[in-house]
């Protein structure tokens, strides 16, 4: 078959991932993302392998690999996902603002109207 | 690592001239991209997690369509199986809305479509720009075998393997010692 | 003799410094003010008598310049002195006129508290005056034309509690401001193409420049003249001056500052002869003014703004007899009236402090009880309106028949209209001042009390008072004596000629007889009151002149000012403030970049691959 059919394929899922991480408010949700971005890059391995034919077979023990370190990953992210839920009782990522500047975000509710008409942030 | 000759034996087919391969390839590669597209506009995270599932599914799929079978059966047993599991049992322990819900997406939506719009199209435009007289041809034995994988594996990548071991492990400690409530639930709120 | 005309502004100079010294100390220093600004000006005075005998005995120009700062150019910088007949003569003039007010000043000033700082005030104009008269230089002429304007304006204003005062005095400063422009401009002018700015050599140069850039040259000064000498159109300032101290009338606004405007032209003659056009519109501005202050000074009810328009009357006549030629009969007339008018201000000072109000219809009777100033006012008033023996009548009989010599061709360089006009409107003005200065005398001194409070208050003034009052009261009527000298002293020449004096005594004697009778019908009403209310009332707003100039000038400006003023603030500091705003809001946008979302970071990292990844692709 013609190579670009696997990847265009992975290319748009690459970019539906991208769209995930960065729409979406539950911080599970943002994982999700990441996976489909892991798996387009393992499919873009894959259909480089066979359409090389590598005798090491290097693009699909990579997909392996990258299977497992994304399962690792999951593991280690969900655990933390746990603990913040634990600590801040919501996993929605914009509400985990500790480290932020308190200006910032104070500016940050104030709609651009009401910055433009200069209102004072304090 | 060494590479095949890139050469092509005969010109490629033109792209008129569909094979079934690609037939069925389209097929499954609609399923991935339409359940993967849900999965990212659902309004309702479990459905979310479900659609996800079906898009991994069809790319196992499309894995065996390119021989890699080994890759497909990892790909159904670890992600669809453990992965996206984890993922429910994450949204279950973090009390997420079970039905539909409004603020599933951040205000950031806009500015993330066009990000994951341009991302898919600059990837796509560059793959094209490549790859647009390449043709796979699909070896008549499968490629991804699990006998043929394993000794690529055991042969020529054992220290990536091993590393791997360890890096599991090391997942699997820190996932215990995070989630241990002592720890987590720190003093200094 | 230069050296005794460098050291003669230098004398009320350092007095006025002392003075603006002392008057920080506040009222307490009172009696050491009037010492000094007494003895600065005395000094002053008393030096003037040698100068101006040694400068009329010499009968020529005596000068000595000091080179500043060579500025290295074409022009040539010098701080001269000049000294001829007339600086002389009008030096001793100002210095005994200054002396006279400033004794005056002691008692008529003698309750206000800020007595010292006006002393220093009057001392620094004194010494700004005496540095126009003697000056040899056109730029330091200018420079003490300025100071002049900035004493008269805080001395305008020296009453604060007033609220007609500090308008009157900005008002001063404004039209005036409006004739130096001109003045500078035309000096400027003159000095360019003359290459220097002597006096001597500018007109030495004269007849070399251009009759355009001569006629652009005078009348740009005669602009300025105009302003200080409140002629038409720029006369409005002065009636209302008389918000100021009435010592200051005196000597300011009768007697000096005003004259400075003549005495320039004067000074400048051959530059003005040369330029016909330019004499032609002072006759026209001359005629004009002379009858406009005659017919206001009718409509009048305060004593001093009668004055001060006959003032504005009286400067036209100087101005018109230089323009139809007769120079040594304009500083003729300058002198006499800088002696009548100051006298009559003085004298009006009298009434106001004796019975506390200018106002004639609030006065009537005093003869009885003020019978000194009574006298001294009608010797005024007969040397104002030109009844020999008193000196007015001298001067300004000579006035009207240089107007009738040119009149009949008789003056070179003059044409026959000019004097026709100056003859003609300088005939209905003895008319109109004959009637005015009766309608003074019968409503404040003569018939019935029309406020007995007042006039039971009504007494004659102290001796510091009286004194300088009576000195010029023998000065105004003596000068006329100077008719037969002065033209010699000066250089000129002076007509009489008995059929004008019988043609102009017959005017007199018929405004005074008309004003008399009318009076005689209704001795508690006003005598113009037979010319109806409306002519009456257009009368007294000075023919509606300075409304005219409200409207068309003053409100156009203030208009503009606004605008400038909100473009300013909102233009130009909106500008600042928006550069401000505009700042902090960009750097308020760019801290949106560093808010603690994860999504944010995440975004800026995606796009900035993105970008790099395009800028590779597209540059290789």
């Amino acid at each position: 078959m013609h190579l670009l059919y696997p990847l265009t394929l992975s290319a748009l899922l690459f970019g539906v991932g991208t769209y995930a991480l960065l729409a979406r408010r539950n911080a599970v949700l943002v994982l999700m993302g990441v996976e489909l971005m892991l798996n387009a890059v393992n499919l873009d391995l894959v259909a480089f392998d066979v359409w090389l034919r590598d005798t090491l077979r290097s693009g699909q023990v990579f997909a392996l690999f990258v299977i497992t370190i994304a399962a690792a990953e999951v593991g280690v992210a969900l655990a933390i996902v746990l603990a913040v839920f634990r600590l801040r009782a919501t996993v929605a990522i914009d509400e985990l603002t500790d480290l932020g500047e308190p200006d910032a975000l104070a500016a940050e509710r104030l709609t651009g109207v009401e910055l433009a008409k200069g209102a004072d942030v304090s | 690592m060494t590479a095949a000759p890139i050469t092509p034996v005969h010109p490629a087919p033109g792209y008129l001239a569909v094979s079934g391969a690609e037939v069925v390839f389209l097929l499954l590669g609609l399923v991935v991209l339409g359940a993967a597209v849900l999965c990212v506009t659902s309004r309702s995270v479990v459905r979310s997690a479900l659609w996800l599932v079906l898009s991994l599914g069809g790319l196992a799929g499309c894995y065996l369509v390119l021989t890699a079978e080994l890759v497909a059966v990892v790909q159904v047993l670890i992600y669809a199986g453990a992965v996206v599991v984890l993922l429910l049992f994450g949204l279950m322990f973090t009390r997420a809305p079970i039905g539909r819900s409004a603020d599933v997406d951040t205000p950031n939506r806009p500015v993330a479509a066009v990000v994951g719009v341009a991302a898919a199209g600059l990837l796509a435009w560059l793959l094209v720009d490549a790859f647009r007289l390449s043709y796979l041809e699909l070896p008549a034995a499968p490629t991804g075998t699990a006998e043929a994988i394993g000794a690529a594996v055991f042969r020529h990548y054992v220290l990536p393997f091993e590393v791997i071991s360890v890096l599991l492990l090391a997942a699997l400690i820190g996932a215990l010692v995070l989630s241990r409530p002592d720890i987590s639930t720190a003093e200094h709120r | 003799m230069t050296r005794t005309a460098w050291v003669l502004p230098l004398l009320p100079f350092v007095a006025a410094l002392v003075g603006l010294g002392l008057a920080i100390r506040g009222p307490a220093a009172r009696r050491v003010a009037a010492i000094v600004a007494a003895l600065g000006t005395g000094s002053a005075a008393v030096l003037a008598i040698p100068l101006a005998a040694g400068a009329v005995r010499l009968a020529g120009p005596v000068q000595a310049a000091v080179e500043i700062a060579p500025t290295g150019g074409a022009l040539t910088v010098s701080a001269s002195t000049l000294v001829d007949p007339l600086a002389g003569i009008v030096a001793l003039m100002v210095c005994w006129v200054a002396l006279a007010v400033q004794l005056y000043s002691v008692e008529y000033l003698g309750t206000d508290a800020r007595y010292p700082t006006f002393a220093a005030e009057v001392s620094l104009f004194t010494a700004a005056m005496l540095a126009v008269v003697l000056s040899g230089d056109l730029l330091a002429l200018l420079i003490g034309w300025e100071v002049m304007g900035l004493c008269s304006y805080l001395l305008i204003g020296h009453y604060r509690e007033l609220p007609e005062a500090p308008p009157a005095a900005l008002k001063a400063f404004l039209v005036t401001r409006v004739g130096d422009v001109g003045f500078l401009l035309g000096v400027l002018l003159l000095g360019r193409h003359a290459h220097t700015f002597r006096i001597t050599e500018v007109l030495a140069a004269v007849p070399s420049l251009s009759p355009g850039v001569l006629t652009a040259a005078t009348l740009l000064i005669a602009l300025g003249v105009a302003g200080k000498s409140a002629q038409f159109p720029l006369h409005t300032w002065l009636p209302d001056a008389m918000a100021g101290p009435t010592p200051i009338s005196a000597l300011i606004h009768a007697a000096t500052m005003v004259a400075a405007g003549i005495y320039v032209v004067l000074r400048l003659h051959p530059a003005f002869a040369a330029a016909p056009t330019t004499l032609g519109v002072l006759a026209v501005v001359a005629a004009v003014t002379m009858v406009l202050g005659g017919l206001a000074a009718l409509g009048q009810d305060d004593i001093k703004r009668v004055l001060a328009w006959s003032t504005v009357s009286q400067l036209a006549y100087m101005l018109g007899a230089a323009a139809v030629g007769a120079v040594t009969a304009s500083a003729f007339h300058l002198l006499t009236h800088a002696a009548f008018k100051a006298l009559l201000f003085l004298a009006a000072g009298a009434v106001l402090h004796g019975a506390g109000t200018g106002s004639m219809s609030r006065l009537g009777g005093l003869r009885h009880r003020m019978p000194v100033t009574f006298w001294v006012t009608v010797v005024g008033a007969l040397a104002l309106a030109g009844v020999p023996p008193a000196s007015g009548a001298f001067s300004k009989e000579s006035v009207l028949d240089g107007a009738y010599a040119a009149a009949h061709g008789e003056v070179p360089g003059v044409a026959p209209w000019t004097g026709w006009l100056v003859l003609a409107a300088g005939l209905l003005t003895v008319l109109l001042t004959a009637a005015y200065l009766t309608r003074l005398l019968l409503r404040t001194f003569l018939g019935v009390a029309r406020e007995p409070a007042a006039a039971g208050a009504a007494h004659e003034p102290g001796r510091l008072m009286s004194w300088p009052v009576l000195a010029l009261a023998v000065a105004a009527a003596g000068l006329g004596v100077l008719t037969g000298p002065l033209p010699r002293w000066l250089g000129g020449s002076l007509r009489l000629d008995a059929g004008l004096t019988v043609v102009s005594l017959l005017l007199v004697a018929t405004g005074a007889g008309v004003t008399y009778l009318q009076w005689r019908a209704d001795p508690a009403a006003d005598p113009i009151r037979r010319l109806g209310p409306r002519l009456t009332a257009a009368l007294a707003a000075g023919l509606y002149v300075d409304r005219a100039q409200q409207a068309l000038v003053v409100r156009p400006v203030q208009a503009v000012a606004r605008l400038a003023s909100t473009a300013d603030r909102e233009v130009v500091d909106g500008a600042v403030r928006g550069t401000g705003r505009a700042t902090v809001r960009l750097g308020r946008l760019l801290a949106r970049a560093q808010l603690p979302d994860v999504q944010r970071y995440a975004t800026g990292v995606v796009v900035g691959s993105i970008l790099v990844a395009v800028a590779v692709v597209v540059t290789r």
